[in-house]
């Protein structure tokens, strides 16, 4: 599998990163570096073997489903670019 | 050189004790050292002078009442990566641009609670992906040793080795993922421990990939490692991840390698192997022989499978994660009169992040997506579980494993450029990472070229006591003496 040009504008937009056209043919060239590289896993007989979920041998502990913390607001807040009215602001997103 | 930034952790604290020294003292001494050092170094990328000091002072006053934490008065240095209260916590990312931490992880929290003082915080690769901290946002930082050959001190933890190895503090903290406390700690000529998934809590560090990012310590021997281990291990109801199991006692370590059955992997003798590096590892083997140890030769048939299995989760891991990263809630925000929400998503992350870290967020979201997935990812994860199975074989015939910590000495700034390459930087410390096993690196000796080389030590899981005993054995056996600053 060789990515093209468009496939790693299709892989950038989909990581929401914008690249421009001048990038697109290194991303797409180190790309396809790495992929080649990763290809050799192919060769690994991997049938009937379960797909590792938690290095750790545990169960995921339960709590109570209650609340725990909050009214932070500002915390909340402090790092945010921009803010108004105890909320987070973004661009017009509706007509 | 202050003498005092030379003493161990032990001497230290004995010093403090018996009142020979303040942890004022002891502080200043070691913000001294920064101040000298670091505009060459780049090791902090912040200096807490004044903080640092005020809890100083507040330690001077326990000490006064005779309350002893276990840090009680020990400078530390902080990797960016750990968020910490009021202080700067940005992974050495632009998009974490003005960033300062509303809280504390929950592991630089347990330093303070037991006494330790955290000076500032160290440089680090960018959200901990390089094995060079070259591609920190905040420029490179430089090996103290053979300053004049600018060597990089390895990544991500490059900071925290440098800091430790040029005496500008101690203790460090770092983060090890794939081998990003072991590697720099190897080439700073230092110790450095990552413990097993799952013993320390993961709480408030900035996500790199989480199935195998694990804090840890680093320090100038194995006895301060494993103070500082003690300090951060530990169950935390924040990390629904880390471990309700008990934490062992590292604060009476038996330097004896009698009876210990040390497993020699034979896939760890890679083709083109440099020769001083198998020369040492030789070394230690002959070592351990000495000390009563028993040599069993162990396969680990999956190893070379192991990093590009890594290049697959990590990056898919790293791609969900760094999702955050949106110019909303914190950060870095880029956005031009007219843009919609997805150019302010696009546009901001363009800017904020590095070369690195976009390779890897597009990799992870390619070997991610819908077509690829099992053909990726689910092979990755099932050759993930056959590595896994290597180790367990192995560790019913040998209690600890003895590899070469990297294939090479520290490098000079600049000189890996394509990504594959660096990569095989972490080939001997990626397949326990895989197999979420506890390891460390410990100095082992000098090239011809006068670089500091290390040996890896990998631990049956949860049995940081069996690896920390047996460092401490080989340390004895080995007799590292070097500094960056002479013998």
């Amino acid at each position: 599998m060789t990515l093209s040009a468009d496939d790693t504008r299709k892989i950038a937009r989909l990581s929401r990163i914008r690249l421009n056209e001048d990038e697109i043919e290194g991303y797409t060239n180190e790309l396809n570096g790495i992929l080649h590289w990763i290809e050799q896993l192919q060769e690994v007989d991997t049938d009937g073997v379960e797909q590792m979920t938690s290095v750790a041998d545990m169960a995921l502990p339960m709590r109570e489903d209650v609340v725990t913390d909050g009214n932070i607001q500002e915390k909340v807040l402090q790092n945010a670019p921009g803010s108004e009215y105890g909320c987070f602001t973004v661009p017009k997103v509706i007509e | 050189m202050s003498e005092l930034t030379s003493l161990t952790v032990t001497e230290m604290r004995a010093k403090l004790a018996a009142k020979d020294v303040s942890s004022v003292e002891l502080t200043q001494a070691h913000l001294d050292a920064i101040d000298a050092q670091n505009a060459e170094l780049n090791a902090f990328v912040a200096v807490d002078h004044k903080g640092a000091l005020e809890q100083a002072k507040a330690s001077d006053a326990r000490i006064a009442k005779n309350e002893y934490g276990l840090l009680e008065g020990i400078p530390v240095a902080v990797k960016d990566l750990f968020c910490t209260e009021g202080l700067r916590s940005r992974s050495c990312s632009h998009i974490l641009d003005g960033f300062v931490s509303p809280y504390e992880s929950t592991v630089s929290g347990h330093v303070k609670t037991e006494g330790g003082i955290c000076l500032g915080k160290t440089n680090m690769d960018e959200f901990a992906m390089g094995s060079s901290n070259e591609t920190s946002h905040d420029g490179p930082c430089y090996n103290p040793w053979q300053l004049n050959k600018k060597l990089v001190p390895g990544g991500s933890s490059g900071g925290s080795a440098a800091a430790v190895a040029a005496r500008m503090a101690p203790l460090s903290l770092g983060s090890d993922t794939g081998g990003s406390i072991r590697q720099p700690a190897s080439f700073c000529g230092i110790v450095g421990v990552k413990p097993t998934y799952g013993r320390c809590s993961r709480f408030g560090m900035i996500a790199f990939a989480s199935s195998l990012d694990q804090a840890g310590p680093f320090a100038r021997n194995v006895q301060d490692a494993a103070l500082a281990l003690q300090a951060i291990m530990g169950h935390d109801a924040k990390d629904s991840t880390s471990a309700q199991m008990e934490v062992p006692d590292l604060t009476n370590l038996t330097p004896s390698l009698k009876g210990v059955r040390v497993g020699i992997p034979k896939e760890y003798q890679v083709e083109g192997m440099d020769p001083e590096i198998l020369s040492l590892w030789e070394k230690g083997k002959e070592l351990a022989k000495a000390q009563g140890a028993e040599i069993v030769d162990i396969s680990l048939p999956h190893t070379h499978y192991a990093l590009p299995t890594y290049y697959i989760i990590a990056p898919a891991e790293a791609s969900s994660n760094l999702a955050r990263y949106d110019g909303v809630r914190y950060g870095l925000r880029v956005v031009e009169d007219g843009d919609g929400i997805n150019d302010l998503y696009e546009k901001t992350r363009a800017a904020g992040f590095g070369a690195e870290v976009k390779r890897r967020i597009l990799i992870g979201t390619y070997v991610l997506s819908a077509g690829y997935y099992d053909a990726y990812y689910k092979k990755a994860q099932r050759i993930r579980t056959l590595i896994a199975n290597d180790f367990k074989a192995a560790y019913e015939k040998c209690d600890v494993i003895l590899t070469p910590a990297t294939p090479s000495a520290a490098f000079a700034a600049g000189e890996k450029l394509d990504p594959v390459t660096m990569y095989l930087n972490d080939v001997f410390t990626v397949p326990a990472s895989l197999a979420g096993l506890p390891g460390l690196a410990l100095p082992a000796g000098l090239n011809k070229e006068g670089r500091p080389l290390g040996l890896q030590l990998l631990g049956k899981p949860f049995d940081e006591s069996g690896l920390l005993n047996a460092a401490f054995g080989f340390e004895q056996a080995l007799e590292f003496k070097a500094s960056p600053f002479g013998a």
